[in-house]
Order: C-alpha cells, then structure tokens, then sequence
C-alpha cells in the first residue's frame, strides 16, 4: 500500500509529464493527437483529491490549461484537413525526393509570379542631392556649433522656489488637514444632514481651482477624512467628512471612484446646470 | 482630354510611381499611404492601372494581413492590405536566371514551400534542411533556407520553426504549387 506522501510524489511526476509532452507537441508542431487527452483527464482528476497545497493546486490547473491548448491544435489540424490545402506530407516529401530538380523549377515557375521592385535615382534626386551637399557645411564647422555652452551655476531663494512651484508653503498633510476644515466649515454652512453635494464643494471660480480641490478631495477619501456616497439612481456623488480620521484598515473592501471633472461638467455648473 | 479622364491619368502615374519604385525594406506600399495620396477612391485607381498593366504581363497583386484571401474586402481592410506590382504570367527558367535566381536555389525555395505548406504552415528547421539535404550540397543548405528568409520567403522563430512569409504569400499560387507537385509523373532525378 502507498503511503500518502509517495502517492502525491507519484502524482507530481505523472502531471509534470503530461504537460511537457503537450508543450513539446505545441512547440515542435507534432501530430496533437498522439496525446490521448481523455486518458490524461482521468489521470488528472484521479490525483486532484491528494492535492493540499496552493502549489500542487497550481500545477494541477496549469496541467489543464496545457490539454486545453492541445485540444485547440487537435480541433486546428481537424480544420486544416479539411481544407483543399491539406496535402499528406508523407506523400508530398516522397514526391519531391522522387522528383528531378529541374522538373520541380519547371513546376515552380507555372506559380510563381515574383515582384517587380525597381531602385533607380533620377534627375530630381540628383538635383536635390546636390543641393544639400552644396548647403551642407564642413564637419569641423558643425561640430564647433554644436559646442555646448557653459553656463555659470547659481543659486535661487526659498520665495523663487515657491514662486515657480519646486516647494509648497506648507507640508502636504497640514495642507490635507486644513482642508479637512474647510470641507467640515462648508458642510456647516451649505450642507444637508452632515453632507454636502461633491459639486458644490469642489467647485471653484476658476477651472484650474476647481481642478486643485478635486485633487486635494481624493486624498481626503483616501486618507479616510471624508466618505464618498454615491447615488447611482440619482446620479449624484455626496461628500461626508468624517469626525476624526477613519482608520484605512477596515474589514470593507476599498474601491475606486473615478470621477471626471471636465471644463463642459464644471462650466455648466457655473451656469447651475449640473445637479 | 476630358476631365475626368485627367483626374485619373495623375492617380494612375502617382500610383506606379509608389507601387514601382521601392520606398521601404519591402517592395510595395501599405492600403493607407495609396489612401493618403489618392485619396478614398485609390481601390478603382488601382483597378484602371491593373487593367492597363494586363498588357504588359503586370497585375497589381492585394496582399491581405490576414493570410487568408478575401472576397469582397471593405476599405479598412484594404488599408491595412499591401500593394505591389507582380508579374501575372509566368517566367521560363532562362528568365527565371536572368533574374538572379539559379536552378538549385529555386528548386530549394520550391520544396521548402511546398514541404511547408503540407505541415500545415509551419515545419522544423531542421527537417526543411533534410528534405533540401537530398538534392542540394550539405554546404549550401543553411545558407540557402537563410536567403529565403533574408527575401521574405520563409520566417524563422526562436524556437528553429520556419513558417511561410510575406513574400510567398504575394508571389506564389500555394494550391496550385501542392496539386502540380502531386500530379507530377515522377521522374529520377540524374
């Protein structure tokens, strides 16, 4: 009687060779039904209830997935006979062995009808060519030009810095927070029941602002600052923020919300078309 | 001349300029560069210039990205299609030298093809060699199947499998190439 761990060994062994002879019947194009497919199956599914580990499970679906690929060849090579191309290779390697090779060119030459391709300059080129060679300067010439130019180092303040946007005034999660408050003022003072439309609070005088305060919004979802309610029916997004910061670690699972904020979406709010 | 003959005479002269002279690696032009320069009705220019070409023993041969021929294609897939000038009869073999091509190498193309299309497309480097071993010196072989796949002939992947290329499929009748070779009477070869 086998014992558990050599039955599971023995398994191991018989898939692993299942699946290289398909992978050599796919690579070297063999005739796809040598492999008794039906035959494997059983194999297949005599082992599966010895399999405990992720690994033996894997192999196991990847033994699948390759008797799958070889039922395809066998279903191609079906359709390939039965197509007015399918000629017996057996019978066509004799023919050409048999066959003069003169009488196989004279064969070839009733089917083969070649390319016409033609590489010729003409005046235009010739004219054209040599008025680059003409325009074009000598390389010592190029080469001086394209010297690269030196340039003195220097240094710039922190206000230049700021100017041109390198740092920001404040630390990311201290402008994160201060937000925070001004999404918890405007609830207070534009919102429903704790929540306010995404709207109306991300929506700003410019594009470019509107643009930022969506920005700063994901992150305040993100970091667990705000909820995100989303009304299919109604088609409306709500923003709730959050007492304190909700922990990320929950037992909900987290999802996306990919929310376009457009210059056509944020125009027609400005008109208040956008409810 | 009338007008709309003139408008066809310049597509027709643009498209053999294109369709003759080689402007890439591989003879010929694609669907969308003829549809760039003459415009959305370039199918009936080139239907004019294949008729004018029957003449002089030309076609303009539609080599479809998919292998297969298709009956009535619509215009995407003719884009996507390329054109170029074959010859529509045949050659004899002493043209067939003048060309470049010698006896033995376009016996080797021959079986290489037809050995090919009977493995259903697609057949190992090494038995192509064989069957070419047979007839042509040791020496040659190698360098021969590796012309044919410089020209466009025959592909080589990674793993030694040599399939049928793009060249074959514009130039060669391959049905007609399988029922020759088995409707031959066999002759020794001397």
């Amino acid at each position: 009687m086998q014992s558990s761990k050599e039955r599971e060994k023995l398994g191991r062994e018989r898939l692993q060779r299942i699946m290289e002879t398909c992978r050599s019947v796919e690579q070297r194009s063999l005739d796809p039904f040598v492999i008794d497919v039906t035959e494997d199956l059983k194999n297949i599914r005599e082992y599966l209830p010895e399999w405990k580990l992720p690994d033996d499970l894997a192999l196991d679906a990847e033994t699948v997935n390759c008797l799958a690929s070889v039922v395809r060849l066998q279903s191609e090579w079906v359709r390939h006979r039965s197509t007015t191309l399918y000629t017996d290779p057996f019978l066509l390697e004799e023919k050409l062995r048999k066959t003069a090779k003169e009488e196989i060119v004279g064969t070839f030459l009733h089917v083969w009808h070649p390319a016409v391709e033609l590489e010729q300059i003409s005046l235009h080129s010739i004219a054209e060519a040599m008025r680059y060679w003409q325009s074009l300067l000598p390389l010592n010439e190029r080469w001086q030009q394209t010297r690269p130019e030196e340039v003195q180092t220097g240094s710039a303040t922190k206000e230049e810095l700021l100017r041109d946007r390198i740092l920001c005034e404040k630390a990311f999660s201290e402008e994160l927070e201060n937000f925070w408050q001004t999404l918890k003022k405007k609830v207070a003072e534009k919102g429903n029941e704790g929540k306010i439309r995404y709207w109306d609070f991300v929506g700003a005088e410019t594009y470019e602002e509107t643009v930022q305060r969506a920005f700063m919004t994901s992150f305040l979802v993100t970091y667990g600052y705000a909820t995100l309610e989303v009304r299919l029916l109604e088609e409306e997004i709500i923003i709730k923020p959050n007492g304190t910061p909700a922990p990320l670690t929950g037992k909900k699972q987290l999802v996306s919300i990919p929310i376009a904020v457009s210059v056509d979406d944020w125009a027609k709010w400005k008109r208040g078309e956008l409810q | 001349m009338s007008k709309r003959k003139g408008y066809y005479a310049s597509k027709i002269k643009r498209a053999t300029h294109m369709l003759f002279f080689k402007r890439h690696t591989k003879p010929g032009v694609k669907g969308w560069e003829l549809h760039k320069t003459l415009g959305s009705d370039y199918p009936k220019v080139l239907k004019i210039l294949d008729d004018y070409l029957k003449g002089l023993d030309l076609q303009v041969k539609t080599v479809f990205e998919e292998e297969r021929h298709v009956e009535k294609p619509s215009l995407e897939q003719l884009d996507r299609a390329r054109f170029l000038i074959t010859l529509r009869g045949e050659l004899t073999p002493k043209e067939a030298k003048m060309i470049g091509w010698r006896i033995d190498d376009l016996a080797g193309l021959s079986i290489a093809i037809s050995y090919i299309i009977s493995k259903k497309g697609q057949a190992p480097r090494k038995e192509v060699e064989d069957l070419l071993r047979d007839k042509l010196p040791g020496w040659k072989v190698g360098l021969n199947v590796d012309r044919y796949v410089r020209y466009g002939y025959l592909m080589q992947d990674e793993n030694e499998q040599i399939y049928l290329d793009w060249r074959t499929r514009a130039e060669v009748d391959q049905k007609a190439l399988v029922d020759l070779l088995l409707g031959m009477e066999a002759k020794p070869s001397e």
